[in-house]
């Protein structure tokens, strides 16, 4: 039986006066990928942020590890989605994935030249070493996308928080991400990944969490991913469900 | 050496706020520098009337003060729902008129004129000096922007990298457990500080120009922060001396002509950077045309 | 108390005062709104600080202290600061605020420097242009408000005739486009009602706080309403009230200007908004956030002894 690397209980959050996530709860086991699909505005994003404090929660707990995700920042990487940043910054693609090492240099160190080597493997892996010199204006969308998921190696994680990591992002980087987590996988590490698209679900995720404010199913994908679930998360007529034969 | 106090002092105000002024510029904040110079008015009168004189350590304390409470009172209004642009309109003109409104009513008490406030004299900036057992130490202001300097340069080089962060990617900074509300109330704190220490030269409204001109001009030439602050501050530096310059020959305000000057390498910076300028950017887009007509 | 307000009512000489300051809160409130939608809140505050410029400019080629020949100068300044920062956001990578930032100071050092050189020559009667700063409510002439008079009632006329353009304008200028309107017109219209809006203020309130009756009663009628018309209406209906107030406060105390007095009511009034404020007042949400943690707390204990007697059952 493995370690449970995330156990979200109760996990509920508002904006103004609507409830955007109601009553999360769930437990990943360690060595999952993950997948959360949901319709838009389902609470998807709202439940990282709400989970890793970035948001105010009305009510419950989130722990990593078995311990609080307070204390467990150092064992925590995120990928926000891309436009949570200004991409005109004056910086280039190494200097990002250095910023992945700061949680772990405490308030006065500066990143140094082990931190630059290890983001330079950081970013071979993702296939952008030639580009460390880069501006990161000058990236195209996949490229970004890779850059934010170097930085998140080299956060050096255990648990991978990642916010619809494949919008936006050509076939090659799609693929290119995909074998990515799976590595993550065989390291023993866990991910966790707001996804969009319901036609690769079966093939990238182990386990599913469908949620549409509260949590509509939550277990391995084959048991989850049903016509029925579909519909009662989705709500109405999905094109999706027509197009494929979806097990009922 | 009348020229030297004044042309020292300059640089000073020029570094202090060039520094600062990178980072209000990246985080999107030119405004809020903008809002705190006006802001800070009360906090100069209330440490007047406290301490009595114009006693500078008072009146740095009182608009550090002054400066974070328009920042946490920005952030309160934000968060209720208020628009971030609003929040600081509606904040910083009710302080500033808080400041005029005691200004006022203590007319007599206060020795502060309110065009001075404004404008500032660095001309006469040499005459108010520090002496310390009978030896002339030089201008107070230059002490005090000094002290002010040497502040921003410790924190800012010390917490280089939560700066960095925080004004790149505050969801990551946040993510990684780094306390980006604090460095944002830091930062703030600091542009009050410069921004006091420069008023008896340039004045509080013109040290915005001084905080964001020569930074804005820095971001079109460079693509790494490191120089974008190197950049800031010497812009700074030349604006402040070249404005000089032209105040002795014109016999105009010397403050005036600081922001002008600046203004004009501005304009420089924006037609001719190699990097960002208007007119490398049509020779880029022509060359890709004739590219594709090809 | 109330015999005081109506002695000053009654007083021809405040009465001017009274009318200028309640007509210039008016006009500010109305247009503010229109700003705070576009996002635009600080452009007053930009643009009161490049007219300055333009002011000394008029009065350097003419000699006269006129508010019509200000009106011109202030608005030519105006629009050359509104192209400056579109010119600025448009070609180069700083974004809006910076944008404000280099225009509002440059035009404003350039400003200082044609003051002080004003002032040192023998243009004589200067002592008009230094109260630009602060404001001298209390030196307006019956010229002066039958000149606001005209230029608020065109504004608000204007105002009321596009009010749907403006506010589709206002909410999806992309969709106003795709609907034929006139986008770049409308936003240059809306920039003009803001550079009248400033110019009329300043002399009344000075070039800092004219901002502040730009945005405060915008932002205050927000909270008490979701429809614009209502917003419109209550933000003119503040800003008045605003300029009211402080004219009768100033009149109370000795040595206190009008200026800072509105643009404190004003603020005394945004705070009672944000504290009531049917639509989103702090207490409101609080209330409303107590609710919610309630009824969801409920919930939970529901639902756990739901599944407790289920347990106990099986």
């Amino acid at each position: 039986m493995n370690r449970m690397a995330l156990e979200i209980t109760g996990l509920s959050a508002a904006y103004q006066r609507k409830p955007v996530l109601s009553n999360a709860t769930f437990g990943v086991e360690e060595g999952q990928l993950v997948g959360i699909v949901g319709p838009n505005g389902a609470g998807k994003s709202t439940l990282i942020k709400a989970a890793l404090g970035l948001i105010p929660s009305l009510s419950g707990e989130v722990r990593v590890y078995g311990k609080p995700y307070k204390q467990q920042r150092r064992l925590i990487g995120y990928v926000p989605q891309r436009e949570s940043v200004d991409w005109d910054f004056p910086t280039h693609a190494l200097d990002v994935v250095m910023m992945g090492t700061y949680g772990r240099l405490g308030w006065f160190r500066r990143p140094g030249f082990k931190e630059k080597q290890f983001a330079m493997e950081c970013l071979a892996k993702v296939g952008m070493a030639d580009y460390a010199e880069r501006q990161i204006s000058q990236l195209s969308g996949g490229q970004q996308q890779r850059v934010f998921l170097a930085r998140a190696l080299a956060q050096d994680a255990q648990l991978y928080f990642m916010d619809e990591p494949f919008v936006g992002v050509d076939a090659a980087t799609e693929k290119a991400i995909i074998e990515l987590l799976q590595e993550l996988k065989r390291q023993g590490k866990t991910v966790i990944v707001v996804h969009h698209d319901l036609s690769t679900v079966e093939e990238y995720f182990d386990s599913l969490l469908l949620l549409n404010i509260e949590v509509q199913a939550f277990g391995r994908t084959e048991e989850v991913f049903t016509r029925d679930n579909l519909q009662q998360t989705y709500g109405g007529k999905l094109a999706f469900l027509e197009r494929e034969r979806v097990s009922g | 050496m009348i020229d030297f106090w004044i042309i020292l002092t300059g640089a000073l105000v020029a570094s202090c706020c060039g520094i600062l002024g990178v980072f209000l510029v990246l985080r999107k904040m030119a405004m809020i520098g903008d809002a705190i110079s006006h802001s800070v008015l009360p906090g100069i009168v209330i440490a007047f009337l406290i301490s009595g004189s114009r006693e500078s350590f008072a009146m740095l304390l009182g608009a550090s003060l002054l400066g974070l409470i328009t920042v946490f009172l920005i952030q309160l209004f934000q968060q209720s729902g208020v628009q971030s642009d609003a929040s600081i309109g509606v904040v910083f003109t009710a302080l500033f008129a808080v400041g005029v409104v005691l200004v006022s009513l203590n007319a007599r008490q206060v020795d502060l004129d309110l065009d001075c406030v404004l404008y500032g004299e660095i001309a006469y900036v040499h005459w108010n000096t520090w002496s310390l057992g009978g030896i002339e130490l030089g201008p107070k202001a230059v002490w005090l922007l000094g002290f002010t300097l040497l502040i921003i340069a410790l924190i800012i080089g010390l917490f280089y990298k939560q700066f960095k962060l925080c004004a790149f990617d505050p969801t990551l900074a946040a993510a990684l457990g780094i306390p980006v509300a604090l460095f944002h109330y830091v930062l703030m704190g600091l542009v009050s500080m410069a921004t006091v220490s420069s008023f008896e030269s340039v004045g509080a409204i013109l040290v915005v120009g001084l905080l964001i001109i020569p930074a804005s001009a820095a971001y079109l030439l460079t693509d790494r922060l490191g120089a974008m602050l190197i950049w800031s501050v010497s812009i700074g530096i030349a604006s402040t001396s070249l404005g000089y310059g032209a105040a002795v020959a014109l016999d105009a305000s010397i403050a005036g002509c600081m922001v002008c000057a600046a203004a004009l390498l501005f304009v420089l910076a924006f037609l001719f950077s190699p990097k960002h300028g208007l007119i490398a950017r049509a020779v880029r887009r022509s060359r890709l045309s004739q590219r594709q007509a090809v | 108390m109330i015999q005081h307000i109506v002695a000053v009512v009654a007083d021809p000489n405040t009465q001017w005062i009274l009318a200028g300051c309640m007509l210039l809160g008016l006009c500010s409130g109305v247009v503010g709104c229109f700003s705070y939608l576009r996002k635009q809140s600080l452009m007053g505050d930009t643009l009161a600080h490049a007219a300055l410029p333009g002011i000394c400019i008029a009065f350097m080629l003419t000699g006269t202290k006129s508010l019509l020949l200000f009106l011109i100068g202030a608005g030519i300044s105006g629009v050359i600061a509104t192209f400056g920062i579109g010119w600025i956001t448009r070609y180069s990578r700083l974004k809006s605020d910076a944008a404000m930032g280099i225009v509002l100071s440059s035009f404003f050092g350039l400003g200082i420097v044609l003051l002080t050189q004003i002032q040192h020559s023998s243009y004589g009667n200067q002592s008009g242009l230094d109260k630009f700063l602060f404001g001298q409510a209390a030196s307006m002439i019956g010229a002066d408000v039958y000149t606001m008079m005209i230029v608020c009632a065109l504004l608000l006329t204007v105002c009321t005739l596009l009010f749907k353009e403006l506010k589709l304008f206002a909410f999806d200028a992309g969709f106003a486009r795709g609907l034929g309107y006139p986008t770049a017109l409308l936003d240059q219209l809306l920039m003009l009602f803001i550079v009248i809006a400033v110019v009329v203020g300043i002399q009344a309130v000075g070039v800092v706080l004219v901002a502040a009756l730009l945005i405060t009663p915008a932002v205050s009628a927000r909270y008490w309403t979701d429809r614009l018309g209502v917003m419109v209406v209550l933000a003119g209906l503040f800003g008045a009230l605003s300029g009211a107030l402080g004219t009768l406060l100033s009149s109370m105390v000795q040595n206190l200007p009008t200026g800072p007095l509105s643009v404190l009511s004003a603020t005394a009034l945004f705070g009672i908004s944000v504290l009531c404020g049917p639509r989103r007042g702090v207490l409101t949400q609080a209330i409303r956030t107590a609710r919610l943690r309630r009824s969801e707390r409920a919930r939970l204990r529901e639902l756990s002894a739901g599944t407790m007697r289920k347990e106990a059952a099986s």
